[in-house]
């Protein structure tokens, strides 16, 4: 595949491994947190993690939109879908993403609840326009890629006239969760995470651009590098990183350049502020209530906002006590490190949500980095 | 959500859409988002949605720069 298969080779991986280890100092160690979840992907997909360095360690962060989403909203939405002539439309990877009493949407389903999964947001307004009868409400969640088509599809129900669709809206916004992690005190009897500089994500970037990761660097001192999806974007972008650290720069650098422009993308950026505005604040898994950290729809929208129009009510529920997805999340944990990862808790019966979606630090683990672990300590013993 | 590829762009219609192959697989996505979308470009597609065009010539660029960072693992490989 043309943009895939050259950035996946495994020769030149291994030579830019040979790279970054000729630049580290063996003195000191690096760590670094990629935000995205498509990168935890990639690293563990790739074993990226043991072609680097022992002083390079790589951070997991929140960026993984099931995941950073709490159990109240997933609870919300079952109670929406529950409510009588509701057809409530979602993306795949949030119908097994546990409740807070072992429920899910797929579960809701399975009990006749009308919930239908989609693939593209416009395929909400479809079903809205095909079942006039019904109060077609889709559940947005996102960071700031998935934003941009959840205002596609308001306006195109916008221009069709249907009365009987609606948002409901949970989009939320990276830069404010950077930082969030940055102010974190660190938790009782742990050291704070020290965080040398970000992978910083993919497809987020291709809409907002490299200008507002500029606090990182500058009051921060953090480097950023914008990096793609594929191995070699993230090998690379390691690399930047170290240099960057070397030299005692920080600075927002952009590794994809292929899809990523100083800029971002103007138009996606219109649409949405055209449409959302902030919200005063929202509760994140693992980083708890978090100031203008979301996205609400504008009162010129009202009719199209489904918090307004079926006067839904916050529902605050706690984690499975077991379930370590937040520290992991706010970068403290591994998954290895909780108790229930491949015992109680796998991609088929997941626990908590790190283990549903493909980008969720967990499933990623299980999928991919469990044998190396085997492997790790197999060695160690022998 | 976030995992994808970019994907052909083998037919433009009307409505701001176009078809898309995506590894043998063909899609219809909505390109309101990415102005002046051609057949022949190659598009990040997110939930149905093209976000942003693959510019070739960066994309030459950055096998370049990852031409330049191997030639130094090379060089430096005589010295460790
Ligand atoms: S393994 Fe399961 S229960 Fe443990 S942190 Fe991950 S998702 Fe939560």
């Amino acid at each position: 595949m043309k943009y895939v298969d050259e950035y996946r080779d495994g020769a030149v991986a291994a030579d830019l491994a040979k790279a970054i280890a000729a630049e580290v100092r063996p003195d000191r160690t690096y760590a670094f947190m990629e935000f995205c979840g498509g990168h935890t992907h990639a690293i563990s997909r790739y074993g990226l993690e043991d072609l680097l360095p022992e002083n390079v360690r790589m951070i997991h962060g929140p960026g993984c939109p099931v995941c950073v989403l709490p159990v109240g909203k997933i609870e919300e939405a079952i109670a929406l879908a529950k409510r009588p002539g509701i057809t409530l439309c979602t993306y795949a990877d949030l119908m097994r993403v546990p409740g807070a009493k072992g429920e899910s949407l797929l579960k809701a389903k399975a009990a006749g609840a009308d919930i239908r999964m989609i693939y593209s947001s416009l395929d909400a307004v479809k079903i809205a326009e095909a079942n006039p009868e019904r109060e077609v409400v889709f559940f947005a969640i996102g960071f700031e890629t998935t934003t941009p088509p959840t205002a596609v599809a308001l306006k195109a129900a916008e221009a069709k006239g249907l009365k009987n669709f609606s948002i409901y809206c949970n989009h939320v916004l990276t830069p404010v969760a950077m930082r969030a992690i940055l102010d974190m005190p660190a938790a009782p009897g742990e050291a704070p995470i020290a965080i040398e500089g970000f992978v910083g994500p993919a497809h987020v970037s291709t809409i907002i651009g490299m200008e507002p990761y500029n606090e990182f660097a500058e009051k921060y001192r953090k480097p950023v590098v914008i990096a793609g999806f594929e191995p070699l974007d993230v090998m690379h972008a390691i690399l930047m990183l170290v240099r960057q650290v070397n030299e005692q720069r920080s600075e927002v650098e952009n590794q994809y350049i292929r899809a990523v422009t100083r800029e971002g993308n103007v138009a996606a950026q219109d649409l949405c502020d055209e449409v959302f505005e902030l919200r005063e604040s929202f509760e994140w898994r693992g980083l708890g209530a978090v100031p203008v950290s979301a996205l609400k729809l504008k009162d010129a929208y009202a009719s199209y906002d489904a918090e307004k129009r079926f006067a839904t009510t916050t529902i605050v529920a706690a984690d499975n006590p077991a379930c370590e997805c937040g520290a992991i999340l706010r970068g403290q944990k591994r998954p290895s490190d909780c108790r229930l990862f491949g015992t109680a808790c796998t991609p088929e019966t997941p626990m908590g949500a790190c283990m549903v979606s493909s980008e969720g630090a967990c499933a990623a683990h299980w999928t991919y980095g469990r044998f190396r672990d085997h492997q790790k300590t197999a060695r160690r013993a022998s | 959500m976030c995992l994808a590829v970019p994907a052909l762009v083998t037919e433009i219609l009307d409505d701001n859409m176009a078809k898309i192959t995506l590894d043998g697989v063909k899609m219809t996505i909505s390109t309101l988002l990415v102005k002046n979308v051609q057949v022949g470009d190659y598009v990040i597609v997110h939930v149905g949605h093209a976000l942003s065009r693959v510019d070739p010539e960066e994309a030459k660029r950055t096998l370049e720069l990852l031409a330049e960072a191997r030639d130094f693992a090379l060089s430096a490989g005589g010295r460790r």
